[in-house]
């Protein structure tokens, strides 16, 4: 109990210096948190994703589409228990600054597929029955302020013209991991738009999204669908779901990279601004480190009470940053919704914050140490201030 | 009479340690906003010189890049006998058809880790290389028309898979050879693979073009020829200077880098400021007695204040050298990654500008400012005769 209470009063002797090292590691613990918050909202697509469904797309690349045809085809397949598709329509609302994910789908097995999305089951008969009827995302539909039966206008960029869809449902996520902020519409009213104006381009879809009986039987229905392609004008390439979503992150793996390496340098930073606090601490109580040793005690006592001290100091910045992380988190998340749906704050990433702190404390504590350590006690009584 | 800056530039070197920790933490502030600022110039400045000022790109309204454009046979037609392209050295109108699309390529690296990246292959006609006057031959030969052969960029021969001189690619059931390897420099060309456009068209059974690009007889016709263009009810098309649509693709891109650099560097700067306080708290703190000799012989509160303003300006501009000095080393770095906004492959390098060492240096100076304001200004109140008394 005595240490505790010598290490708490070393600590806040400088009060001043102290309150800014302990600002400081706040505010990076903050940053780094956010940071890791950040990577983990890039994959939150792939954890959000199911093992049980699979993608099949086009095998050249994802622009290139596939007949409607396979349709029936992959329902004949071992395993497969439901089939739906649908395209990336990648519509412009007003602006291409309002960015969100919008496709036409197939919707009564969309919907089947994804559990997860939560749609009234009144809603869901009107916008069934309409065949220019969209259902919007919760998040989505209450930031532009749609409200059910308002006309909403994309305007194509994949296929040409301005495209008015009715809003008749609003769907929101079980929980909340899942992106509340797509736009799905029916694929059978982009399908006869395009056969009036395009007749080339219909009858294509660009993906089919499968249900699998069980999730274990989806590696091989996956290589049984790419099988029955093979040698075909439009071979297919089918995985998982998970590993289609983790194919879009490799793609942007620099940047991830990028943002991981910086959440490190923060901590670096961090570093040597409460190495450069436990120095000065220690060179004014070199005076004290010199008394301590004549009265007998030895390294280790030196040693405990400036680790002591520099871990006090790191862990009450550390506790605050934690606390701030989740108010910064709500914030950064709601300005960011566009490139992140999901932004929540992981327990994990409050293990990584403890133990960068403590991190931080023990090797901001080294040279001081050895420096206090070392000093000889007629030296260290010599000194003054 | 003023302090002179010697004593400032001494009182930093006797405390080493301090100095080089508060300057290190800076120096790091100082080279992620650099490094950050420098991948989106980059970007910009790769697809920038892209583009031709004297050519103009023709796509579908509304498409935002040449992979969702589409371009019916006959519509290119009337484009190409627009009064306003060039006629080149052989009497050949300087105008090219060409299709792009996106192929999914294994970048290179081991089995486990490497991933899948989208590749752009451009069908090109022969006008397209005279258009183009970046694309050189480095290796190998140039395809033959009405063959499956292809040429590939430097920067995808260099990163993905079976893209060697001699390897083969296999696309719309055909085997294509890679015969010759291209170098257009810092241009997006190099992240591409270019085939004839007709056989690429039938390999992809896309019957459409992408885009038009041809030269104008003179760059002040561009007005003329995209009124032309763009008011003709048969085309539903628009025209843009090459340098402009190269811009407009490289834009989401480097907000988003400039965006995630700045608001990082904010953040950081928390850090390094409240380093550089701590550090100059304490060296008031530590000369009281100074201080009070200094103003007993006759300086006055203003010079006091400018030499610990000094001090911490001296500490953010040799954090802003040495961060700036470890940033420059990026140039060196070619990153590869997706752009989002074309979906496909891009490698540029980290470009250093005069623009960003201003900026950096700026930057540097005012988190030394801020941080020694508060300082400086408690040693510059200090009553003289308590300041004695403390020695």
């Amino acid at each position: 109990m005595m240490i505790l209470k010598i290490l708490f009063r070393n600590a806040f002797h400088n009060k001043l210096r102290s309150g800014l090292t302990i600002l400081g590691i706040a505010v990076a613990i903050l940053a780094f948190g956010l940071l890791r918050t950040v990577i983990n909202s890039w994959y939150a697509g792939v954890e959000a994703a199911s093992t049980s469904r699979l993608v099949t797309r086009n095998a050249i690349s994802i622009i290139f589409p596939l007949p409607i045809s396979y349709k029936e085809k992959i329902r004949q397949i071992d395993g497969v228990k439901i089939v739906s598709y649908g395209n990336w329509f990648g519509g412009i609302y007003i602006d291409e600054k309002n960015f969100f994910a919008n496709f036409c789908v197939e919707p009564k097995s969309y919907f089947e597929l994804y559990p997860e999305f939560v749609l009234d089951p009144l809603q869901k008969k009107t916008f069934l029955a309409d065949r220019k009827g969209f259902v919007a995302g919760r998040k989505l539909a209450a930031k532009y302020g749609w409200k059910l039966g308002d006309t909403v206008t994309l305007k194509g960029t994949i296929y040409t013209g301005n495209w008015d869809f009715v809003l008749r449902g609003i769907y929101h996520g079980r929980d909340e991991t899942v992106d509340e902020s797509q736009f799905f519409f029916h694929w059978d009213y982009l399908n006869e738009t395009i056969k009036k104006t395009v007749p080339r381009r219909a009858d294509q879809v660009g993906f089919y999204m499968i249900g699998v009986i069980r999730p274990d039987v989806a590696p091989d229905t996956a290589i049984a669908i790419d099988k029955a392609f093979k040698n075909s004008l439009a071979e297919t390439l089918t995985e998982t779901e998970k590993a289609f979503n983790q194919g879009f992150i490799a793609m942007s793996g620099a940047i991830v990279t990028a943002i991981q390496m910086v959440s490190f340098v923060v901590i670096i930073i961090i570093m040597a601004v409460v190495a450069n606090t436990m120095a000065m601490t220690t060179r004014e109580r070199t005076g004290d480190y010199a008394i301590m040793k004549t009265l007998g005690f030895g390294g280790k006592e030196i040693t405990i009470l400036i680790f002591g001290e520099s871990l006090v100091i790191t862990l009450t910045g550390c506790a605050i940053g934690m606390i701030l992380t989740y108010p910064a988190a709500k914030a950064f998340g709601s300005t960011l919704a566009n490139f992140f749906p999901t932004f929540l704050v992981s327990t994990e990433t409050l293990y990584y914050d403890v133990v960068a702190a403590i991190l931080i404390a023990f090797l901001a504590a080294i040279i001081p140490t050895r420096h206090a350590i070392r000093i000889r006690i007629a030296d260290g009584l010599r000194r003054i201030g | 009479m003023a302090v002179p800056f010697s004593y400032s530039i001494r009182n930093l070197w006797k405390r080493r340690l301090t100095t080089i920790l508060t300057v290190s933490g800076m120096a790091l502030v100082v080279f992620v906003y650099a490094a950050v600022l420098m991948m989106a110039t980059g970007l910009q400045k790769t697809l920038v010189e892209t583009g031709s000022e004297n050519n103009v790109v023709v796509v579908r309204k509304g498409s935002t890049s040449e992979v969702m454009s589409g371009i019916e046979r006959n519509q290119a037609s009337i484009v190409e006998m627009l009064p306003q392209v060039a006629i080149g050295a052989d009497g050949q109108r300087l105008v090219a058809k060409e299709l792009v699309v996106l192929i999914a390529l294994q970048k290179r690296g081991d089995e486990t880790t490497s991933s899948i990246s989208n590749v752009i292959v451009r069908g090109v006609q022969v006008t397209s290389v005279p258009l183009r006057p970046q694309v050189k031959l480095v290796s190998g030969r140039m395809f033959k028309m009405g063959s499956s052969e292809v040429i590939v960029g430097n920067s995808i021969a260099k990163g993905f898979k079976g893209v060697g001189l001699q390897g083969t690619l296999n696309w719309g059931m055909r085997t294509w050879t890679v015969v010759g390897i291209f170098d257009a420099g810092n241009t997006g060309f190099s992240s591409e693979i270019w085939g004839d456009v007709d056989q690429v068209m039938q390999a992809f059974r896309r019957p459409v073009y992408s885009s038009l690009i041809f030269m104008l007889q003179d760059p002040a016709d561009f007005i003329q020829a995209t009124t032309t263009i763009e008011t003709d009810p048969r085309l539903k098309l628009e025209a843009k200077r090459e340098t402009r649509y190269y811009l407009d693709q490289s834009e989401m891109m480097a907000k988003f880098l400039r965006i995630l650099g700045t608001s990082l560097t904010v953040i950081f700067s928390i850090g390094a400021i409240i380093g550089a306080m701590i550090t100059m708290y304490s060296a008031v703190a530590n000369r009281t007695a100074e201080i009070g000799t200094m103003r007993a012989l006759g300086f006055r509160r203003r010079d006091i204040l400018l030499a610990f303003l000094a001090e911490s300006l001296s500490l953010g501009f040799i954090g802003g050298v040495v961060g700036l000095f470890f940033a420059s080393f990026m140039q060196f770095i070619t990153v590869s990654t997706v752009n989002f906004q074309t979906f496909s492959e891009l490698a540029f390098k980290f470009t250093l500008s005069p623009g960003i060492i201003i900026e950096a240096m700026a930057f540097a100076l005012f988190m030394g400012f801020i941080g020694g304001m508060l300082p400086a200004l408690r040693a510059s109140r200090m009553n003289i005769v308590d300041a004695l008394r403390a020695a």
